[in-house]
């Protein structure tokens, strides 16, 4: 019995506009409960939905980096049913004539490609948020619930992928490759935490070929998450499978902390959603030149730069990975390879420590407090040799805390690398003088001697010697 | 085509609406004659005939992405005497 | 004198020359009010005090030779379907009874920039279903020239207001008929613009596609002034037309002669009673005698007119009225709930009355899968022959016309047992809202005491047209009849 997991995607992204989809109202995040309302948004009797032209643009350019066609005519449909988060008791979203359809992107896993197509595109609104009240604030056995709708009528664009991905790894590579095209294309905050970037997975096992039932996934809030519940259910279907099970097309929502999937037990009325036309708003023809325009305004996407570093610069395809995840660290990542000293090299400093003290201080890259410029100091100061590898990390972290330039910071604490051949013999010396017994073990081979004794050397020269230097001298010293 | 009893309970529930069983009856009475009356239509051939969704010949009518002052916060909760610090309070869902 | 059957641009005048107080006309209208009101209901909530302080503030202003606005102390009745800021608004439903709107519909917006005064909230069917107003949760308005007869609806109140003389005019609303009709059955002019004219941001919404906002009043001149201050683009409707609204008052030249004319076969043989079909006709002939070539047309797509509405409007509807669950506003049922599923289904059990329910489970029935192409999407091709019919008309004809009602005003209880009994009622509006286009009702005559409407279409956005035309009827009928009220 061959099996093969075949899952499906469905995302949600909320747009960064300033105004939500279809009233003035700001969709800033949080504030008090319902400070970001109005009769519009709160489905007042007789108001009305306008739509919002920027939420349009910014879908269409997603939809176009995704390689999608622009529907030349598209409506709003109404999906109707009834919750207490939707002021309307109807969604405005799109249906059977969406914004775009028919896309495709490329991820790569391992050292495979696959190509992820793209049914369509679309857009629709958000909806408010409730907050249960109970012993567990979650909705199972709460007492009540609270209805804020400052979330209600914020832009949402929709993604919908073929099921074309084949393991829980492809679905994380996908997320994290659409995340980064959001970002590059500046149109979401996507972040999976606050809720700005949702993705809801469908997950089944075929057999020999033969489709299996799929079943939806819910309540994935990270790309781990995503990883860890497609993972499980994956298991859990081959495993039932396998027994001679039956797989239940149902609805299961993940649960973080038991680490399992669990089937929904909701009252909500049988899903027929009763979609027509939307009558307050009227269709949607974007203008071909428009559409024209933001193709030729797209910016690189982060595959092509992935490719194009590893191709321009030589860079390990690990290391353009992460680079290119996120716009601003790649830009990063150019600006200072314009400082002339080897990408390479920066690419590894960037990639490790810089990004390891950004996110230790929750900086985005930005906000970062070395300049590009700065790093390529850094950079140049260990490839001439003044500073050793050690002794850079150590520059850098004070550079980052203090915002002072790694020279003036080498300079000012005469941090220079001693290349001076007679210093170091003579430090060499003392260190043997100072500890016979590891010097007698290095002389009878002992390699983890050298080690100690390098410590010692580096310890009396406050980590400045020279290592190979010194090394070399002590291996020689006790041959 | 009849509206049965069973309809009525069905399509009740989508629409949210509580009715008593002499409700019930007299719905799936009155459904079914307005539908049997309506049914003229299905008789009607509009092979290649368009539905009009929307009687207007407009399209892209949209606004600029400025914010607008919302509501403060008497005007929202001040036809909800259920609402609690600003939040509208609703029985539990599950 | 007594002002309170005068039309609204001569009370305007009036007002503008001194001869009368803004304050005066309040009193003389709060007095019929008060001495009619307990037979006729017009109105759910009456704005006095409300009205008296804006009168107050107008008297300033006008003293000071300030501009207060074309119509400046001309008070008006307002439909209660309309939202108005800060004062009860309840669609005659106890799902709205005691909301209080946080803003006014543009078109309330419009006449109070105008300087009109509002004289309360009139009554009609509960959210603006129904042909007799006998739909309301706060009782039915009765006919002002028979109390034991209906007015029509579901504007009713807005039209027993202008007949009774409770109001020089009024603001109505028209998904199937419902300003047509009540005009007719109240002897007065309601007009139904064209779709998209006027804004509709604040109307409460029973079927969007079809829903206008329009003016009924005692002349066609009045209506004319009313519908210049309401229509026009409104940015917070994105169904609102763009064009330029021309000077309604200046087209009402009076000249129709060589206009072509087309009286609706569809419209003026089966199922209209033959009193109302005799004076119809002779409007068709004072038509003639005026110089307008009447001849017969025939639109046969216009046969289902009636079953494609009962389709498309409970459809929409149910949809525009899944809002009302008591969450944010409105009633919401009192007892203790299991959970918000019962909350839902008994608020809206007991907050909707019989009618809306039964629009509310048609359209509900008519969308849910496995009907949806059958019923919706097979009426909204109807919806497509219909305006087929009227393109092909308008190249041999300037208006069409028809009776308004098939019949004139029916006893209250003589059409509530059988709700398809009431729909019939509409046959002769209805394929009007379907295509978008305007038409006006204006009285031709009574027959038995009671008035009988004159119904007059144009293409879209000829309002100017249609105005003048029914304008020079209008004075050749020469319907000077008051209600014996």
């Amino acid at each position: 019995m061959e099996y093969e997991t075949v899952i499906g995607l469905e995302i949600h992204a909320e747009l960064a506009t300033m105004s939500k989809m279809f009233c003035g109202c700001s969709t800033d995040f949080g504030g008090e409960p319902n400070s970001r309302t109005c009769p519009v948004c709160l489905g007042h009797p007789g108001s009305l939905p306008v739509a919002n032209a920027k939420a349009i643009a910014d879908s269409i350019l997603l939809a176009l980096a995704l390689d999608c066609d622009i529907t030349p005519r598209s409506i709003f449909h109404r999906k109707n049913y009834f919750y207490p988060d939707m002021p309307k008791n109807f969604q405005i979203s799109q249906y059977d004539v969406p914004l775009s359809s028919g896309g495709q992107i490329v991820i790569d896993v391992g050292d495979r490609t696959r190509t992820v197509r793209i049914t369509r595109v679309h857009l629709e609104e958000d909806t408010g948020k409730s907050i249960h009240v109970g012993e567990s604030g979650r909705i199972h056995g709460a007492e009540h619930s609270l209805e804020d709708f400052n979330r209600a009528g914020i832009p949402l664009v929709e993604v919908v992928t073929e099921p074309d991905l084949r393991s829980p790894e492809e679905a994380r590579v996908f997320m994290q490759l659409l995340r980064s095209t959001l970002e590059y294309l500046e149109i979401s905050d996507c972040k999976m935490e606050e809720g700005s970037l949702r993705c809801d997975a469908n997950i089944s096992i075929s057999a020999d070929g033969v489709l299996g039932t799929k079943v939806e996934i819910k309540n994935m809030n990270s790309f781990r998450a995503l990883f860890r519940a497609l993972t499980y259910e994956e298991e859990r279907q081959r495993f039932l499978l396998r027994d001679g099970g039956t797989v239940i097309q149902e609805t299961r929502h993940w649960d973080e902390g038991a680490g399992k999937t669990h089937p929904l037990r909701t009252k909500e009325e049988a899903f027929d959603y009763r979609y027509f036309p939307e009558p307050d708003l009227v269709p949607l023809e974007p203008d071909p030149r428009f559409v024209a325009e933001l193709k030729s305004g797209l910016p690189e996407l982060p595959r092509a730069r992935m490719m194009r570093l590893v191709e321009q610069y030589g860079l390990p395809e690990d290391i353009s990975v992460m680079l290119t995840g996120e716009k601003a660290l790649a830009d990063y990542f150019e600006r200072a390879v314009e400082t002339g000293q080897d990408p390479v090299e920066l690419a590894k400093w960037i990639a490790g420590d810089l990004v390891a003290m950004l996110k230790e201080s929750v900086v985005p890259i930005r906000h970062c407090p070395l300049e590009p410029r700065g790093l390529g100091e850094l950079v140049a100061l260990v490839a001439q040799n003044i500073i050793s590898g050690k002794m850079a990390k150590d520059v850098l972290r004070e550079a980052y805390e203090t915002g002072k330039g790694p020279k003036e910071i080498v300079d000012s604490k005469g941090l220079a690398q001693i290349d001076d051949a007679g210093r170091i013999e003579s430090v060499v010396a003392e260190v043997i003088a100072e500890n016979p017994e590891a010097a007698e073990d290095l002389r009878n081979g002992k390699e983890q001697a050298l080690k100690f004794l390098m410590g010692q050397v580096m310890k009396k020269t406050r980590g400045q010697a020279n290592p190979e230097m010194a090394s070399e001298m002590m291996k020689k010293s006790l041959r | 085509m009849a509206v049965t009893i069973e309809d009525v309970e069905h399509v009740a529930k989508l629409a949210r609406l509580a009715l008593a069983p002499e409700e019930k009856q007299t719905l799936s009475r009155q459904l079914s004659d307005v539908l049997e009356h309506a049914r003229v239509i299905s008789a009607v051939d509009t092979t290649g005939v368009p539905p009009t969704s929307h009687a207007l010949p407009l399209v892209n009518v949209l606004r600029d992405d400025v914010v607008r002052p919302s509501l403060d916060r008497d005007d929202v909760t001040g036809n909800a005497e259920w609402a609690e610090n600003g939040a509208f309070k609703v029985p539990r869902i599950i | 004198m007594s002002i309170i059957f005068a039309d609204a641009l001569t009370i305007s005048d009036m007002i503008k020359a001194r001869k009368i107080s803004v304050r005066e006309v309040l009193e003389e209208f709060f007095g019929r009010i008060d001495e009619v009101e307990p037979r006729v209901h017009a109105y759910i909530n009456l704005s006095r005090e409300e009205a008296y302080l804006a009168v107050e503030g107008l008297e300033d202003e006008l003293l000071r030779g300030a501009d207060a606005g074309p119509y400046a102390g001309v008070p008006i009745a307002v439909k209660d379907v309309l939202s108005t800021r800060g004062f009860p608004t309840t669609c005659g439903s106890r799902m709205l009874e005691g909301f209080v709107p946080v803003y006014d519909a543009t078109a309330v917006e419009r006449i109070k920039a105008a300087g009109t005064i509002m004289l309360g909230k009139a009554n009609m069917d509960e959210f603006a279903m129904g042909s007799s107003t006998e739909n309301s949760y706060f009782g039915p308005t009765r006919n002002p020239w028979d109390l034991e007869r209906v007015p029509g609806g579901s504007s009713g109140g807005s039209a027993a207001a202008v007949a009774a003389g409770e109001a020089p005019w009024a603001l109505g609303s028209d998904t199937g008929g419902s300003i047509r009709q009540p005009a007719a059955l109240c002897g007065i002019v309601g007009l139904k613009p064209t779709y998209g004219l006027v804004s509709r941001y604040g109307l409460v919404a029973f079927a969007s596609s079809l829903d206008q906002v329009g003016p009924m009043a005692r002349t066609v001149r009045d209506c004319a002034g009313l519908l210049g201050v309401i229509a026009g683009h409104d940015p917070n409707d994105s169904t609102s037309i763009s064009a330029e609204v021309p000077d309604y008052l200046e087209g009402l030249t009076g000249e129709v002669k060589g206009l072509r004319a087309g009286v609706v076969k569809e419209l003026s043989s089966e199922g209209i009673d033959a009193d109302v079909l005799s004076l119809f006709k002779a409007g068709v002939d004072k038509l003639s005698d005026m110089g307008i070539e009447c001849e017969e047309v025939s639109l046969p797509s216009f046969s289902y007119g009636l079953s494609a509405y009962y389709l498309i409007a409970p459809a929409e509807a149910s949809s525009n009225l899944a809002r009302f669950d008591g969450v944010r506003y409105g009633y919401r049922s009192p007892e203790e709930h299991e959970d918000i599923w019962e909350m839902y289904d008994r608020t809206r059990a007991a907050g909707f009355g019989q009618e809306v329910k039964r629009r509310i489970m048609l359209g509900t029935y008519a969308l849910s899968a496995g009907y949806y192409d059958e019923y919706y999407a097979q009426a909204q091709k109807i919806r497509t022959l219909i305006v087929r019919d009227y393109g092909r008309a308008w190249q041999n004809f300037d208006v069409l016309v028809s009776p308004t009602s098939p019949s004139t005003a029916f006893k209250l209880g003589e059409k509530t047992s059988d709700p398809l009994t009431m729909y019939l009622s509409d046959i002769c509006t209805i394929p009007v809202n379907l295509a978008g286009i305007p038409a006006i009702s204006l009285p031709c005559g009574l027959s038995d005491g009671l008035p009988v409407g004159f119904q007059v279409m144009a293409p879209p956005l000829e309002e100017s047209k249609l105005l003048n035309v029914a304008y020079a009827l209008e004075r050749e009928v020469g319907f000077e009849a008051l209600p014996p009220i």
